[in-house]
């Protein structure tokens, strides 16, 4: 009963807050109600029992992301420009159809946990049985990521890296800019 | 028993904390209500651990509390002084 009143509860936080995010026109408000979001994510996926993801959607979401937003926003003005009021009539249609598909699609879905889920049935199995003596890693996840998924971790680690140097060079840019100045008075 | 109504008080009190950061005028209100929504979550995950009897998540209760903490301090030190680059020591007038 309680884990059901948890799900409403933190559902309901999680749409009340998104809605928020899309009325607001205070920047500032709207990072730190990201970290909310991502906060109320994060205890969703601990009661989903999924720790590891909770753990990154933690770290990332509510933590280096806000900074990032933070810093950008330094940069920048904290107000948004006010958008001419036009009809969102044909955004609102598209987004209910697929909205309506995706419902439609979760109709042939099998139910949580389901131990004859396709997603279980496939290779699960194989690396529960034989994950310890092919990769020599006592967690199965990380076995999973970093010796049969190597090659799709590498490209993942590869994009972050990209990603990484790409947002260092925006927002440490500015740095340079300020020493330089400095060092010409 | 006992944790169940301990979760349903924390519920409660992560939604006056985001009705806070909703509503909340001033900037320090909102990051107020940030910090009091990470150590709601934080008790969230503790009490449901207990609940669920995986005491093991109390582990990753622990670590939210580390982020928390360190994500309000970045927070506050952009608003005091606008940026990131600056130790702390400087004039607010000399940075601006």
């Amino acid at each position: 009963m309680i884990d059901t009143i948890l799900d409403v509860t933190l559902l309901a936080f999680i749409a009340v807050t998104a809605i928020a995010i899309l009325r607001l026109r205070n920047l500032f408000a709207i990072i730190m109600l990201f970290g909310i979001f991502s906060l109320l994510s994060a205890g969703l996926f601990v009661v989903l029992d999924a720790a590891d993801v909770a753990f990154t959607e933690a770290a990332v979401g509510a933590g280096i992301s806000t900074v990032l937003l933070l810093a950008t926003l330094a940069l920048t003005k904290e107000h948004e420009e006010k958008i001419p009021s036009h009809r969102p009539w044909l955004p609102l249609l598209v987004v209910l159809v697929t909205g309506a598909a995706l419902i439609y699609g979760t109709l042939d879905i099998a139910p949580f946990g389901s131990a004859s889920a396709p997603a279980q049935t496939h290779v699960a199995p194989l690396y529960l049985e034989q994950g310890m003596a092919q990769t020599g890693v006592p967690n199965v996840v990380t076995g999973v990521l970093a010796s049969y998924r190597g090659f799709d971790t590498l490209g993942e680690v590869t994009v972050i890296f990209t990603a990484g140097i790409a947002v260092l060079l925006l927002i440490g840019g500015r740095r340079r800019e300020n020493q330089t100045r400095k060092e010409k008075e | 028993m006992m944790f169940t109504v301990a979760m349903l008080a924390i519920l409660i009190t992560m939604g006056l904390a985001l009705a806070r950061a909703l509503l909340g005028p001033t900037v320090y209100d909102r990051i107020a209500a940030v910090n009091m929504f990470g150590t709601k979550t934080v008790l969230l995950i503790a009490v449901f651990a207990f609940l669920s009897g995986r005491t093991d998540l109390l582990d990753i209760a622990i670590i939210y509390a580390l982020i928390n903490f360190i994500g309000v301090i970045a927070v506050l030190k952009l608003v005091e002084q606008g940026n990131f680059h600056t130790d702390g020591n400087n004039d607010k007038a000399d940075t601006k």
